[in-house]
């Protein structure tokens, strides 16, 4: 950690972020909370409703489900992901020509767009046309993410798996090419088990990436939503609605302005709310090193 | 003839065994676990290329073939999809327009984050723990909250359907982001620099742009990077701030749904395109990537 110089003139040099970010963010979240406060008819006539669309918010059981489900997703894909990628990290090689390579065949899902993500797996996991889909009816499972709520989660659990595991591999890999060969010398001087240089040489040296790495899926993940609206359309039923795509179908499609407002400040304050959460600790755990 | 030959090798083989080293079967066991490694990461590449794979065998297959039955080779292998889109200036156009705003957001986002990241990593000033933290907060924010908002706000200043509409748009999360990463970059720098720099009577500009861009070339090219990366793969918000001019590629593909049903080949070939600039991308920062990924802070 270097010495920081006090000088407030650097704010000079933070003003264009400062600008383009307010201009992208202050703005339309003002917005935001104008429509969460008001019942608009049409731009001529509108009325001041206090909190009465949080009210509804908070009490819809719609979102309840939604919510309940974000979580229980994100839980899972972070409970998969984090091992699964470790595990792959440390199988890549550090040296050489195939590092390269390997760096870059990992990497391929983490450039795709979302929605080709979405077409790759619903073309996929088709029983008809897509060799999952054919796979799994080969084996005797009756397996259609159309129809089975169970399948169609199934897919779309799959589906981030294979799309952000390369995330937390690739970070995890650059943490574990930043220790020193010294460490493993001395590892093997001692005579240490393969466990032993994991738990007490790798591990620690991974926990700064390991945190960023959590924060950036669970964030991500948090807001997913052209995958899910690709694959399944948050079918069958509700199933894989997540919280975004219920605001998108209140705002857009239904046009409930008031109340879609209201969720996205609500929305956005439980996001807020739980990486807060996340950095302080991350903050604190930093500090007492 | 064989029998005699072999006899002094296995010899001498039990021989070099016995006078092996002390920690030779720790030295085995760590070369059956690196093999054991190599296969467990070859089945993993194996497994994550897989749907890709499908994709780019489906995208030479004729609509007929695809439905016909699964294989893994097309039988009438076809450019036909693939010509479609670069016959077609509604198709390709998608490409271009993609790869413009895409480019605008990564200049835009170096330029305004470059200073600020070096505000940051070198100054202390009022507000720069909050401002730092508000500014990873717009990272977090769901783009679908956003949605409404920016349609309206670019639809009254003009700009609705305009590439610098989605590039100003992205820099909601692209912004925040590169400050992040070029920050950690940039803090690796030893301040001791800055300083023989000025006493040198370099002003800051001079300074900044002579010797320390040069310095964290690296980093600026893993920002680049991921800037691109997270500007490409966004559809969301592109489509909504987009109508015709504008329309990226990602949005376009939705038309592959017809009356006359999906044209699964059509869609393929376009989804395959898609992935190749991310990977020639890639390519390019391959040996930097592995700092980038941890956000320059390893």
């Amino acid at each position: 950690m270097q010495i920081k110089v006090e000088n407030n003139k650097a704010w000079f040099l933070v003003l264009p972020v400062f600008l383009i970010v307010a201009f992208s963010a202050i703005i339309p979240l003002m917005t935001v909370v104008n429509y969460s406060v008001q019942d608009i008819f049409d731009p001529y006539t509108r009325y001041f409703v206090g909190t009465e669309w949080f009210k509804q918010v908070m009490l819809d059981s719609r979102l309840h489900e939604a919510l309940l489900r974000q979580f229980l997703y994100s839980f899972t894909i972070l409970a998969i992901e984090v091992p699964l990628g470790i595990c792959v990290a440390l199988m890549m090689p550090t040296k050489g020509r195939g590092a390269s390579l390997a760096l870059i065949l990992v990497a391929i899902p983490l450039l795709i767009p979302w929605n080709v993500v979405g077409t790759i797996w619903q073309i996929f996991g088709r029983a008809d046309i897509g060799l999952f889909g054919a796979f799994m009816s080969s084996i005797g499972v009756d397996y259609n993410y159309a129809s089975d709520p169970t399948d169609a989660w199934l897919t779309v659990v799959l589906m981030d798996v294979w799309h952000w595991t390369p995330l937390i591999a690739l970070l995890c890999y650059s943490g574990l090419r930043a220790i020193p060969e010294v460490y493993y010398q001395a590892a093997r001087i001692d005579q240490a088990s393969r466990w032993a240089v994991f738990r007490y040489i790798q591990l620690p040296k991974l926990t700064n990436v390991l945190i960023i790495g959590v924060l950036l899926r669970f964030m991500d993940s948090f807001m997913i939503y052209t995958e899910p609206f690709v694959l399944t359309g948050g079918g069958p039923g509700s199933s894989t609605t997540f919280l975004s795509q219920s605001l998108v179908q209140q705002a857009i499609g239904q046009f409930d302005l008031g109340p879609a407002a209201a969720f996205s400040l609500v929305y956005f304050l439980i996001i807020l709310l739980v990486c807060w959460v996340f950095y302080t600790t991350i903050m604190n755990m930093q500090k007492d090193k | 003839m064989t029998q005699p030959s072999t006899k002094p090798i296995a010899h001498a083989y039990k021989a070099t065994k016995e006078q092996a080293p002390v920690y030779s079967r720790a030295e085995r066991k760590l070369r059956n676990a690196n093999l054991r490694g190599r296969f467990g990461l070859a089945l993993y590449v194996v497994l994550l290329l897989l749907p890709i794979y499908w994709l780019v065998n489906m995208s030479f297959k004729t609509n007929t073939e695809i439905l016909s039955g699964l294989s893994f080779f097309p039988e009438n292998f076809t450019l036909d999809n693939y010509a479609k889109i670069f016959g077609d200036p509604t198709w390709y156009m998608g490409y271009v327009n993609s790869i413009f705003y895409v480019s605008m957001n990564m200049v835009i986002s170096l330029l305004v984050a470059l200073p600020a990241a070096y505000a940051f990593s070198r100054y202390k000033f009022i507000g720069d723990k909050h401002m730092f933290f508000w500014l990873l907060s717009n990272r977090m924010a769901p783009p679908a909250v956003f949605l409404l908002p920016f349609f309206q706000l670019y639809s009254s200043v003009g700009l609705f359907d305009t590439h610098i509409a989605v590039a100003l748009a992205h820099c909601l999360f692209n912004v925040p982001l590169a400050v992040w990463i070029l920050e950690g970059f940039m803090s690796g720098v030893p301040r001791e620099i800055d300083e023989t720099a000025y006493i040198d009577g370099y002003s800051f500009p001079k300074f900044f742009v002579r010797i320390f861009i040069p310095l964290i070339r690296s980093g600026i090219g893993v920002t680049a990077f991921f800037c691109f990366m997270f500007s490409w793969v966004e559809l969301l918000l592109a489509r909504t701030l987009t109508s015709v001019d504008a329309k990226p590629i990602a949005a376009i593909m939705t038309r592959t749904v017809s009356a006359s049903g999906m044209d699964w080949g059509l869609l393929a070939a376009a989804g395959v395109l898609t992935i190749l600039p991310g990977m020639l991308v890639i390519y390019f920062v391959r040996n930097h990537v592995a700092k980038g990924f941890a956000l320059g802070r390893v």
